[in-house]
């Protein structure tokens, strides 16, 4: 962002101004993340730097908390990943194949009542959380699934099948439908055309959708507060129970494996939508 | 010429017409039956039990169904100044009699005692008089009921009765507004000492305002940075974006609990800085300040990306033809770039605003006493008091709220222009 030589002196400080604010900005979005690297390596059990951190003392740091998270007697944390996951994937699987049909139903032309239905179908995202979970909660209590993993698994499903819909939905919006009437009209029945033409080419909103359903449920915690028994506890419960009670390293230590996760996951989406805008020829 | 020349038919013989219609009936029900499981699903896992929470939030049939024969002999009760008559007293007996039978008379009282304080004592009192067989049924039993207890003998509590019978009721409602049914009928306000709900939703709306407001001042500057530099860097500074957006909300509120703790890092920094004395460090965690920081930084990113994705439109040929037609540098961004922006503030800000208005987690954490929302409330009563028809009610009361936020932002930016990453 260079200025131009001719640019007046009070543009430039005004210049200077904006990018202190922007990097001020980005320091507060990303700085917290970092604090909690370091501090889960710590020797002792305080949540601040030690001196011995302060200086750079290799005793100073250990995997102590690490150790505690996966071998540690007391320590729901195992259960709690294996749940975590069995109902993220459950729910992630689930919300992509109601939402892929529906986002397919919608953007057929003929749909009626589109308005309506989009609205409907992507209710759960704009009602607040906490509505959600007493809504649900209610009708899980009533059909006998409150403190199930099937029943988390179809709260999770509901709370994650907006996402997949919209974004199904918006890869379908560049979608050429003349490519599916080439394969009706070589004789591919539908379901056919839809396996080797339209599944491809909307692959990766389907699986962006699906992997924002996946930390939806992955990182979803207040309906899960309501469902959840003793048994089906998931790794935000554990995280909300230890916050309230007593901020323990061994937290810092699981927050710094979910951080590398959502890296992971950030990439896998920006490569996805790259790849998505590149098939469907959008250039920039 | 006659109408059958005019209709083309296609090749078997059927009129165009009717064929295109079949055809597009055909297509339509196609369209409805992909959509069907997932609406089906939704109805009625979520859109039904919403209903049940309206209907849990104004049902007030027990006590309907449990003294029928007392409401029904109260409809001749007219003069309300009085005591009830033996025909009433009589009816109320029996009810009363039945529900002793069925192990039922607890809850009756419990209920009453909402209604009218010291209830619970006196329909006691009525139960060991029957249990004990001391009320003679042959006699009178308006005498010997008001002999129990002299509250029997003050109309208010009748009076108390007889404003149970409807079976729907709106009590909750008035008491999430800290108002309620007097005993005349009227609506009345608690006592000003005693109205904690009005604070609540006041405070929620504030912090939901004034949240909106910082991410806006905030997301404004680095949206418009991410979308004027060139890609290279701005892909690479988008994860300072992307990273807080795909991160556990309780990742990120743990760390906030860090920084913002009496020991902890921005404390550490303002004492380095001389701010503040090392003795006397501010409570920045379980009060408002807390509440505020971490929840802009929580939805900061739900900000920028809507901001984002429209400032990428805008092409900045348009600034350089304000300057070039003579405008300073700020009056092409006020007259030219801002007006184009503002369909991403709409959404931007509308975005922040329902989330923060429903926000639950972080409050609950980081808010403490003066921090907290009104979800905050919905949950305590959901899980501590169980009194689940008041938590339905104040949770529809907010869901009404945001459902007037989302229409004005369907009509403002429409909701299938929401973008995600």
């Amino acid at each position: 962002m260079a200025l131009p030589s001719y640019t007046e002196t009070r543009y430039r400080i005004w210049h200077y101004i904006y990018i202190a604010i922007c990097t001020f900005v980005f320091f507060f979005l990303i700085a917290p993340l970092f604090v909690i690297f370091p501090l889960s390596f710590n020797a002792e059990e305080f949540l601040v730097f030690s001196e011995g951190m302060k200086n750079l003392d290799p005793d100073a740091f250990s995997l102590r908390w690490y150790k505690d998270m996966v071998y540690g007697t007391k320590n729901p944390w195992g259960l709690a990943a294996k749940n975590s996951f069995i109902i993220a994937i459950f729910a992630t699987i689930g919300s992509i194949i109601l939402g892929t049909l529906a986002a397919l139903g919608l953007s057929s032309r003929h749909m009626p009542y589109k308005g309506l239905i989009m609205a409907t179908l992507i209710s759960p995202m704009i009602v607040p959380l906490i509505i959600s979970g007493v809504a649900i909660f209610f009708f899980m209590a009533k059909a006998g699934l409150a403190a199930t993993h099937t029943g988390i698994v179809l709260a999770h499903i509901i709370l994650g099948t907006p996402f997949v819909v919209i974004t199904v939905t918006a890869t379908l919006s560049g979608f050429d439908h003349s490519v599916t009437r080439a394969a009706a009209s070589l004789g591919s029945n539908p379901v056919n055309t839809f396996m080797k033409i339209t599944l491809p080419l909307i692959l990766p909103g389907v699986i962006s959708g699906g992997l924002f359903a996946f930390v939806t449920s992955f990182d979803e915690v207040v309906v899960v507060l309501f469902l959840a028994g003793l048994e089906n506890t998931t790794i935000p419960i554990q995280m909300w129970t230890g916050l309230r009670e007593q901020l323990s390293p061994t937290i810092l230590a699981v927050a710094t494996c979910l951080i590398l996760l959502s890296t992971l996951i950030l990439v896998s989406a920006e490569l996805l939508r790259r790849r998505s805008e590149r098939l469907r020829g959008i250039n920039r | 010429m006659s109408s059958e020349t005019k209709q083309i038919l296609t090749t078997d013989g059927i009129p165009l017409e009717v064929s295109l219609k079949k055809a597009e009936k055909k297509n339509k029900i196609r369209a409805f039956l992909l959509v069907a499981p997932l609406l089906l699903f939704l109805i009625i896992t979520y859109i039904f039990p919403i209903g049940e929470m309206f209907m849990r939030s104004v049902d007030d049939r027990m006590v309907t169904n449990m003294l029928p024969k007392t409401f029904k002999a109260m409809e001749k009760w007219e003069n309300l100044e009085e005591l009830p008559s033996e025909e009433v007293y009589r009816a109320f007996y029996e009810d009363y009699k039945l529900l002793v039978e069925n192990q039922q008379h607890g809850k009756l009282g419990q209920r009453l005692n909402k209604e009218k304080n010291g209830f619970n004592t006196i329909t006691k009192k009525l139960f060991r008089q029957i249990k004990r067989k001391k009320i003679d049924e042959s006699a009178s039993l308006k005498e010997q009921i008001n002999k129990i207890h002299k509250r029997w003998r003050n109309v208010e509590f009748w009076q108390a009765i007889k404003r149970t019978a409807p079976p729907y009721t709106a009590a909750k409602y008035l008491k999430g507004v800290d108002m309620y049914l007097a005993a005349d009928g009227s609506i009345a306000q608690v006592d000003e000492d005693r109205r904690i709900h009005r604070i609540l939703w006041l405070r929620t709306l504030e912090i939901a305002f004034f949240v909106t407001l910082f991410c806006f001042f905030m997301g404004y500057p680095i949206a418009h940075l991410l979308a004027t530099l060139p890609m290279k860097y701005s892909n690479l500074l988008m994860i300072c974006v992307l990273l807080p957006f795909w991160t556990s909300l309780l990742v990120r509120t743990a760390s906030w609990m860090i920084l913002l703790q009496q020991q902890g890092i921005v404390n550490d920094f303002f004492v380095m800085i001389g701010l503040v004395a090392d003795d006397n460090r501010p409570e920045m965690m379980y009060n408002k300040v807390g509440t505020y920081v971490a929840m802009t930084q929580i939805l900061l990113p739900f900000m920028v990306l809507p901001l984002y994705s429209v400032m990428k439109t805008i092409s900045p040929s348009l600034m350089r033809a304000g300057k070039s037609l003579g405008g300073t540098p700020f009056v092409a961004f006020w007259k030219v770039y801002f007006p184009l922006t503002i369909p991403g503030i709409g959404a931007g800000c509308l975005l922040v605003f329902i989330l923060a208005i429903g926000y639950y987690i972080t409050p609950a954490l980081v808010g403490g006493a003066s921090g907290t929302l009104i979800s905050n409330q919905i949950a305590f009563h959901m899980k501590t008091t169980l009194d689940w028809s008041f938590a339905s009610a104040m949770g529809l009361m907010l869901l009404t709220g945001v459902l007037v936020i989302y229409w004005i932002y369907n009509k403002l930016v429409g909701v299938d222009n929401i973008k995600l990453g």
